[in-house]
């Protein structure tokens, strides 16, 4: 090996072992101390960075849990339970559990149930549609089918429905996570415990026009009638603004609003079919039906409508929704439509 | 060479049919629903209820702060009620709605059509009458004139600049009160210029209306301090800071008022509102309504009671086309598609335009090609490609320091994308999105 060969590996070796010296001292000098249980957290969190929490992005959320005292009021939508646990062992706190929750979809207005009365061309964006105009159909609080809410989504637990324009919430893909609900300009999304047996009970509407002028937009509209009110045993229901909701935690999911709605505005999921004359026979028996029934995990009435086809019929057949659009809207808008 | 603003702008076809059908008076509408929220600014709150009489000019909603107006009665006869009414946007908003009975007007309106040219009440004096009788800008925007004219403490306006541009194609209702109402606007002018104490005006108006320009001209002439300048035809030389580029070669800061610049940019209609509301005691109850398109039977010009509905328009110039594709309040290109024909005519509609289907509709979206014309046409300066994808990607800081909230919303860009893309849409977004993040910021 020539001199210059080893002059050149000796010298490049002594630059090496200066500057890790000098490297090693600055670093000791203006060491940043970071808890070591942030690192810990973070490992057991689900590093889906989604913001669920509040926090920016897991690590985020990771120091906030090593800073405070008690951790009743953080909570990882997205791990649940399991993984407050186990950031409860690694810091040695208690951790509160708490009900997981799951989004639900307040509109029911499929393409068939509101119609469209014009059309929209303007960029494809829900936020941008609901700035400009009250949008296509006759209820401006309804759902605008653009799909920004599906963009938000980091979980892939929505998709839009082409069939109705709605988007569906995959319930096994949804975390909680709420950013879809803070997207959606017509605030159309809830987060809504995912209750026994993954049941729920809503009302699917944020109309809150009077009663007759939303019946011309939609077909399965609250119109706010206080019958459910009335019905509900619990008082778990109220009407404000012409437009009823459940509160989830009052509500004891006995389905008895879910009947006496007119139009169908009230949504039961993963309820077992009803018997056909549970009706008639005395409201207690109920529960007990459903204790009978286990199995049904699909979604066997994503709505009233469906649950109960003798009255989609009545109400929805596409003469009797043409002869409705006549009546109420001038010739005018229906060619505007067009 | 004619004046014109120095940066951008486009020259979209005129097609300013109506131009040559004189002003006719619309028969009264059988119901008026007034919406009481039709100016930039706080709603006014009702004063009357359900079964009142009322006549016309009387107030029917009270001004609620600094910035809002009055509103008046446009027709006399019997309060329905005061209910969610849809209006331009298509949402449901609140109006007060009367059924018309007779026309009985207010004994305080002078109604004689002579000219009355003096005036002897002092500044603020008319400004209390301006908001008294409810005027707002005519141009569009439906700023309270009264807010304008109160010059903030510290700033001094030295000139007037009356705007009779009319730069939106199709529109002609400027255009025909400068040739049917010329002395009146000259006589709300003056009065404008003693409220502002300012001894200069400057008439701007497109070269595209000739008649206008010599009718101005002439009267110029015989008022000292009045001048007209004719203006190069390009859209949009009736901004405010283009025309005062334009006009006067001063630049309006970014974020800044007008007045900054000792400027205050008037509409050739909100001077005549001024004139009547002074001279006459004659609150905004009506407004001169371009009705065009075309395939419309008859474009015309018509004076109308404010809260007329958009349907009895079309219905005395012949009905709707067959072929019609949107109705659109305002012109092509900054006004909005109606999607009822009962929404109200309101302060702030300068015209109807009826499309025919073949041109309504916006072509589908591509890819941007990177050919930087939506900057070239920009009269702000701004790049619309880039405010444009920022704000796709939510990048909210950046949208702000790029200057989105400079955008006059003109629409030039999106007008001139080759690749159709929804340019001010996005733009809007991004526009309310940092204004409510600073709002956030400053509280
Ligand atoms: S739910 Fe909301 S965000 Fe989703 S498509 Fe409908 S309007 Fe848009
Ligand atoms: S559906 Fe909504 S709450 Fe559920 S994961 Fe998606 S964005 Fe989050
Ligand atoms: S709409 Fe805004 S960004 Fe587009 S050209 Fe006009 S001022 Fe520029
Ligand atoms: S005009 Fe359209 S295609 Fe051209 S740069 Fe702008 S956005 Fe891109």
């Amino acid at each position: 090996m020539s001199a210059t060969v080893i002059f050149t590996i000796v010298s490049l070796s002594a630059i090496g072992v200066i500057a890790a010296t000098i490297l090693y001292f600055v670093a000791q000098k203006f060491k940043v101390f970071e808890d070591p249980r942030i690192d810990q957290v973070d490992e057991v969190l689900p590093g889906a960075n989604c913001g669920g929490c509040g926090y920016p992005g897991c690590r985020g959320f990771a120091e906030a849990c090593v800073k405070a005292n008690e951790l009743d009021a953080l909570f990882c939508p997205v791990g649940g339970n399991d993984c407050m646990a186990d950031v409860a062992k690694v810091l040695g706190k208690e951790a509160v559990a708490k009900d997981p929750e799951i989004a639900v979809l307040r509109c029911a207005g499929t393409h068939s149930l509101r119609p469209n009365v014009n059309q929209y061309d303007g960029a494809a964006n829900c936020t941008i549609s609901s700035n400009l105009y009250g949008g296509e159909t006759g209820c401006t609080f309804g759902c605008l089918g653009l799909g920004e809410c599906v963009d938000v989504c980091n979980f892939d637990a929505l998709v839009m429905d082409p069939e109705t324009g709605l988007p569906v919430v995959d319930a096994d893909k949804c975390t909680g996570c709420n950013a879809c609900v803070e997207q959606c300009p017509r605030d159309l999304f809830e987060l809504r415990p995912k209750g026994k047996k993954d049941r729920r009970i809503y009302v699917a509407c944020r109309n809150m026009e009077k009663g007759a002028a939303k019946k011309i937009g939609c077909e399965v509209a609250c119109i706010g009638c206080n019958r459910c009110v009335k019905e509900c045993a619990f008082d778990a229901i109220v009407v404000e603004n012409f437009n009823a909701y459940i509160d989830p935690i009052k509500c004891k999911l006995c389905r008895k609003c879910v009947m006496v709605c007119p139009t169908g505005a009230i949504h039961e999921l993963n309820f077992p079919p009803r018997k056909v004359k549970v009706e008639v026979e005395g409201e207690a028996e109920k529960p007990k039906a459903v204790k009978a029934k286990p199995e049904p995990v699909v979604e066997v009435a994503a709505s009233k409508a469906e649950a109960q086809p003798e009255r989609v019929v009545e109400k929805a057949s596409p003469e009797a929704l043409s002869n409705k659009e006549n009546e109420n809207t001038s010739d005018q808008s229906i060619k505007l439509g067009e | 060479m004619l004046k014109t603003f120095p940066k951008g702008g486009v020259h979209p076809p005129e097609n300013k049919i109506s131009a040559g059908a004189a002003i006719e008076t619309l028969p009264l509408p059988t119901t008026a629903t007034i919406p009481i929220s039709q100016h930039l600014g706080a709603p006014s709150a009702p004063t009357v209820k359900k079964g009142d009489k009322v006549k016309v000019g009387q107030i029917i909603a009270q001004s609620t702060g600094f910035v809002s107006t009055n509103i008046h009665s446009s027709v006399s006869g019997t309060v329905q009620k005061i209910d969610d009414s849809i209006d331009a946007s298509g949402y449901k908003r609140k109006a007060v709605i009367i059924s018309v009975e007779g026309d009985e007007w207010d004994e305080n309106i002078d109604r004689s059509p002579e000219l009355k040219k003096e005036f002897s009440l002092s500044g603020p004096d008319i400004i209390k009458k301006v908001l008294e009788n409810g005027v707002v800008g005519l141009g569009g925007a439906t700023f309270p004139t009264h807010v304008k004219l109160s010059v903030p403490k510290g700033m001094k306006a030295d000139v007037l600049i009356l705007n009779g541009v009319e730069c939106e194609p199709y529109l002609t209702s400027d255009h025909r009160i400068m040739l049917e109402k010329a002395d009146e606007i000259i006589v709300g002018t003056q009065i404008l210029m003693k409220a502002l104490d300012v001894k200069k005006a400057l008439i701007g108006i497109e070269n595209n209306k000739p008649d206008a320009i010599e009718v101005f001209s002439k009267l110029a002439d015989k008022n000292p301090g009045i001048e007209v300048h004719p203006l190069k035809v390009q859209y949009p030389q009736g901004g405010e800071k283009q025309l005062i580029k334009a006009l006067i070669n001063r630049e309006v800061p970014s974020g800044g008022l007008p007045i900054a610049v000792g400027a205050v940019v008037q509409n050739v209609g909100t001077a005549l509102a001024v004139y009547e509301a002074v001279q006459k005691n004659k609150p905004l109850i009506e407004r001169v309504v371009s009705l065009t398109g075309k395939s419309v039977k008859k474009p015309a010009n018509y004076l109308v009671r404010i809260g007329t509905p958009v349907a009895e328009l079309i219905e005395a110039s012949g009905g709707l086309p067959d072929d019609t594709g949107k109705v659109i309040n305002g012109g092509p290109m900054m006004g909005k598609a109606l999607n009822s024909l009962e929404v109200p005519v309101t302060k702030g509609t300068s015209g109807i335009l009826i499309i025919p289907e073949l041109e309504a509709r916006r072509r589908p979206v591509q890819n941007c090609i990177r050919c930087a014309r939506c900057t070239q046409v920009c009269p702000m300066g701004l790049e619309p490609y880039l405010l444009m994808t920022l704000t796709q990607k939510s990048m909210w800081d950046k949208v702000e320091t790029n200057h989105a909230l400079d955008c006059i919303e003109c629409g030039s860009c999106a007008y001139t994308c080759p690749a159709d893309r929804p340019l001010l849409d996005y733009i809007r977004l991004g526009k309310t999105t940092v204004s409510k993040l600073i709002r956030a910021r400053k509280q």
